[in-house]
């Protein structure tokens, strides 16, 4: 094995869906595909969490604590959105055997750029995953919206690249190395060219992880996807991004954080400013997840503003508690139908309470999570970012975070008020999904029992943030 | 007594509360048995916190029964805690919830579950805000009991519920949330967010000024002071009868105990340098707030329009920066929050009957609820000040500390007293005396026996304190001294 041990997860998650792809072509039991390809999300999460720290490859390839918890966070993400993916399929004509893998593939490109060390590590990881998406996006090929949210993204996605390759030439020229540890110690901090190559990656970066103001495809995308690719959007691949971005960022400019923070600080507020007031007059309920989405990625960049070990840690935390609020969700939006019919308008939800009191009351303790009131986890995980932001004196960032909060209270509130204080419109159908509700159940009791017992979520960031710092 | 978590147990046994009730299945028709589980919960949670203030040592200041275990890292803990200033406010809420919840057994029509649940969670955030001994965690209830009042405002409410329960909601959001940020810099400051220590800690000046601030940002529309108070008159109208009630008697408070625990105490300095403001603002309110009452046609607006003065009182109080005057203002605040309640459950009594709040469709009520006329006439002469009522001893130890203080201040505040006269005993001409000519009002039927026993114990009480507030002083003394003395200790 020797030099293969350090991505011994990859490979393996590799080779068996490539494996699994062509058993698919023969055997099209697709409830098997999915199950198999979930075990074997497992499976490489197993293998993730028990590879050892190290480097290879010529330092492009980097196994360490924080690239094993968002590794793991990713599968997490991936696992559900397969779960999701079960009940739904036969509905919205996405009941291909393909999708499974897709997910698969596109778990190990994000797993690539979450441990790459490399600018050219960091593209291979970043195409496989985005050429996944866009046709995940896609998939649904009878569906007018869905192929033009797949071509939206497939563009911009690849003028984003191109940015990014724009950059990624500059950063080579003026250093002579692609490797983000010897960027570190050979580069001239008055050269101007880095400087235009930092802007240009950083923009690339921007677009993959929806920051204003690159975030034009991600509304028309989430909105035009089948819903457990939009759930999919929202929970790994942004990981992954903000992951990378981070990496890229700390380990190979850390001396210049100044230069580059400034970036990241306008691309913080302009999210959390944007998102708060766009969100407010949305009507489709996956429109408006991706605009909260936006959002939370403002707040996800004052971590990263940061550069410091609570800004990992907070940013590590906000992660985890912002993947479990989607998966509750978006779980919960494919299970919104009506007569098999999906419903995607929040006015749908109108007077949900007064049939189904104990959903109603689930699906808004997220809500009032995603704003971010006490004691439930979204709570926390924006404490912890301010917490982060003000022992490093970015009060800007906090006083705009915490307003922008504030706005956009409103909008999820809105959500809260048409379940809540609206007449009933039409019933949904039962909830009885199994593996939804399952999900439902265990994201919703963690947002709110998180504040009981906190400890492991934070521990998982402390040990996370170690790696930098 | 010492090895009991008896202060946990106040915040657990209405989550108990909760799920037994979540367990409880129920109709429309037959929801007796919720009722009957969260009266008794309340109750109970009631009895509790007797036991506390009877094990309570009065001589000693500092903080009682205290409980702390690891929460969040080593540094922000579930640290609780109970001292002279705060017991009574737990007390008080535990006494008005199952009062309310006695006043909502037949004007809730329609979800009568999640309505207790959502009392029972709003009970367990307001005496977690009383007892925290830990900043975030004190943030943690202050923020977390928002919640259930959007609830209940926006579901039980009037027919502009949604507007006002937003308008609440987005206010003391974005009030509190300037809080947050310094409750964060003062963490980073001290290095901890314990009460006790931060108590102790002093702040440099300019330090002082901006966290004053941001604490005042959040207490000034909760309490609420003039001109930020535009949120309670929407929010106590829209709101159930019983919603008004903890809106008056216990959330108005929680801004009073903060300014008391946080700003005067950790910011001495920048409260005297914002004290001149603050009676500004106060008298403002005192006199401009009684005007408006004056010319109210709804009985629940000018109720609130009447807190809203007698808040003000409470901050002149809290701002002497004297034992007097900290002292009258936690009297002021239990007689508020004993005689607004009634104040409001007296409104909720007709309104039950006539669907009404209109000043105007009343009147000459004595004729045919004798009972009524006299509980609602020891509770306005209670919100008035009358001498021997509860609503006097506060509004006297304030005025004689502004005094001290302040010439002007002090006459500008005591036409307040008149003003709230003037107000008050309008409303009570109105509704109750005079000839009873409406047809509707020709059949109005008395208290009934429940209503009796809602109101029994408030009048008890209003008179109580009113004639012999001695014991209820010599519990607040020693605490209050003990905070006068760490302001003086940190202005030297």
């Amino acid at each position: 094995m020797g030099i293969f041990a350090i991505i011994l997860p990859e490979i393996f998650l590799f080779s068996s869906s490539t494996l699994l792809l062509m058993v698919g072509l023969f055997y099209k039991k697709i409830n098997i595909i999915n199950l198999l390809s979930f075990v074997l999300l497992a499976l490489t999460a197993v293998l993730v969490i028990f590879q050892p720290s190290s480097f290879g490859f010529n330092n492009s390839f980097v196994n360490d604590e924080f690239s094993k918890t968002i590794k793991v966070m990713i599968l997490l993400g991936s696992a559900s959105t397969l779960l999701m993916f079960s009940p739904s399929r036969k509905h919205i004509n996405i009941n291909i055997y393909e999708f499974p893998i897709l997910i698969c593939f596109a778990s190990l490109g994000m797993m690539v750029m979450v441990s790459s060390n490399d600018l050219l590590s960091m593209f291979i990881g970043l195409e496989l995953q985005s050429l996944s998406l866009y046709v995940l996006a896609s998939l649904n090929r009878n569906s007018l919206q869905s192929s033009e949210s797949g071509i939206k993204y497939f563009i911009l996605g690849a003028l984003s690249s191109g940015l990014l390759l724009f950059g990624i030439s500059y950063i080579y020229g003026f250093t002579g190395n692609t490797n983000f540890s010897l960027i570190s110690v050979t580069y001239d901090k008055d050269s101007l060219g880095l400087l235009i190559g930092i802007v240009f990656v950083c923009s690339g970066l921007a677009f993959k992880v929806s920051a204003v103001p690159f975030h034009m495809w991600t509304p028309d995308v989430y909105q035009g996807a089948p819903t457990p690719v939009t759930g999919f959007f929202a929970l790994a691949p942004k990981i992954a991004a903000v992951a990378l971005f981070l990496r890229f960022l700390y380990s190979s400019f850390g001396e210049t954080a100044t230069d580059w923070q400034q970036i990241i600080i306008f691309l913080s507020i302009a999210s959390m400013i944007f998102a708060a007031f766009a969100a407010i007059a949305q009507s489709n309920i996956k429109r408006l997840m991706a605009y909260s989405s936006i959002g939370h990625v403002g707040y996800i960049l004052i971590g990263l503003a940061c550069f410091n070990f609570e800004g990992v840690q907070s940013l590590i935390i906000y992660l985890i508690i912002y993947l479990v609020m989607n998966i509750s969700v978006f779980s919960f939006i494919l299970m919104m139908k009506r007569k098999d019919e999906y419903c995607e308008n929040i006015s749908d939800l109108a007077g949900l309470y007064k049939y189904n009191p104990f959903y109603a009351i689930l699906i808004a303790l997220s809500m009032f999570s995603l704003a971010g009131i006490p004691p439930l986890a979204g709570f926390f995980g924006k404490f912890y970012i301010f917490m982060s932001a003000v022992k490093n004196d970015l009060y800007l960032l906090a006083i705009v975070g915490i307003l922008a909060s504030v706005v956009s209270a409103f909008y999820y509130l809105r959500i809260v008020k048409i379940i809540y204080f609206e007449e009933p419109s039409e019933k949904f159908d039962e909830f009885n999904s199994s593996s939804l509700n399952l999900l439902f159940f265990i994201s919703s009791a963690i947002v709110i029992l998180f504040f009981v017992f906190p400890s492991p979520i934070i521990n998982i960031g402390n040990y996370a943030a170690n790696t930098f710092f | 007594m010492n090895e009991l978590p008896i202060l946990s147990i106040l915040l657990l046994v209405p989550i108990i509360g909760i799920l037994l009730l979540t367990f409880i299945s129920s109709n429309s028709e037959n929801d007796s048995n919720l009722k009957q589980t969260a009266l008794w919960v309340s109750f109970l949670n009631f009895v509790i916190s007797l036991v506390v203030l009877f094990n309570f040592d009065q001589s000693n200041p500092n903080f009682q029964f205290e409980e702390k275990y690891f929460w969040l890292g080593d540094t922000i803990s579930y640290h609780v805690g109970i001292d002279g200033i705060s017991i009574l406010f737990v007390v008080l809420t535990t006494f008005l919830v199952p009062i309310c919840i006695l006043a909502s057994y037949n004007n809730i029509t329609f979800s009568m579950k999640e309505y207790l649940i959502a009392f029972l969670a709003l009970e367990v955030f307001m005496i977690g805000v009383f007892i925290s001994m830990d900043l975030i965690l004190f943030y943690l209830f202050f923020e977390g009991g928002l919640i259930p009042m959007f609830l209940i405002i926006g579901i039980w409410g009037g027919e502009r519920r949604i507007y006002s329960t937003f308008k609440f909601f987005l206010y003391t959001l974005a009030g509190s949330v300037f809080m947050l940020l310094a409750v964060i810099f003062m963490y980073w400051e001290v290095g901890t967010s314990s009460i006790p220590v931060l108590l102790q800690y002093e702040f440099n000046y300019d330090t002082q000024i901006i966290l004053w601030l941001a604490f005042f940002a959040s207490f000034v529309v909760k309490i609420p002071m003039w001109p930020f108070h535009t949120w309670l008159p929407d929010a106590h109208v829209e709101a159930p009868t019983a919603g008004s009630v903890i809106l008056a008697g216990i959330l108005l408070k929680l801004a009073g105990y903060g300014f008391i625990r946080f700003s005067i105490t950790m910011f001495p300095d920048a409260s005297h340098y914002f004290a001149p403001m603050i009676y500004t603002l106060s008298i403002i309110a005192i006199i401009f707030t009684s005007l408006i009452a004056l010319v109210q046609e709804d009985m629940k607006k000018l109720i609130a329009y009447s807190s809203v003065a007698h808040m003000g009182f409470v901050t002149l109080g809290i701002f002497t920066f004297t034992i007097q005057g900290i002292e009258g203002a936690i009297i002021q605040m239990i007689s508020h929050g004993i005689v607004s309640a009634a104040l409001f459950l007296c409104v909720g009594v007709v309104y039950d009957r006539l669907h009404t709040r209109e000043i105007e469709r009343y009147g000459g009520l004595v004729n045919r609820m004798p009972i009524y006329s006299f509980s609602f006439m020891i509770f306005i002469l209670a919100s008035l000040g009358l001498p021997g009522t509860s609503g006097f001893v506060g509004e006297f130890l304030v005025l004689l500390s502004i005094f001290s203080v302040n010439t002007y201040f002090a006459l500008f505040a005591t036409t307040g007293v008149v003003l709230a006269a003037t107000y008050s005993l309008w409303l009570y001409r109105k509704i109750i005396f005079g000839q009873l000519i409406k047809d509707d009002l020709k059949d109005i039927l008395d208290l009934s026996s429940r209503e009796i026993l809602i109101f029994v114990p408030l009048v008890v009480l209003t008179i109580l304190i009113g004639i012999y507030p001695i014991p209820v002083l010599e519990i607040i003394e020693p605490s209050s001294q003990l905070t006068i003395d760490i302001i003086n200790g940190k202005m030297k």
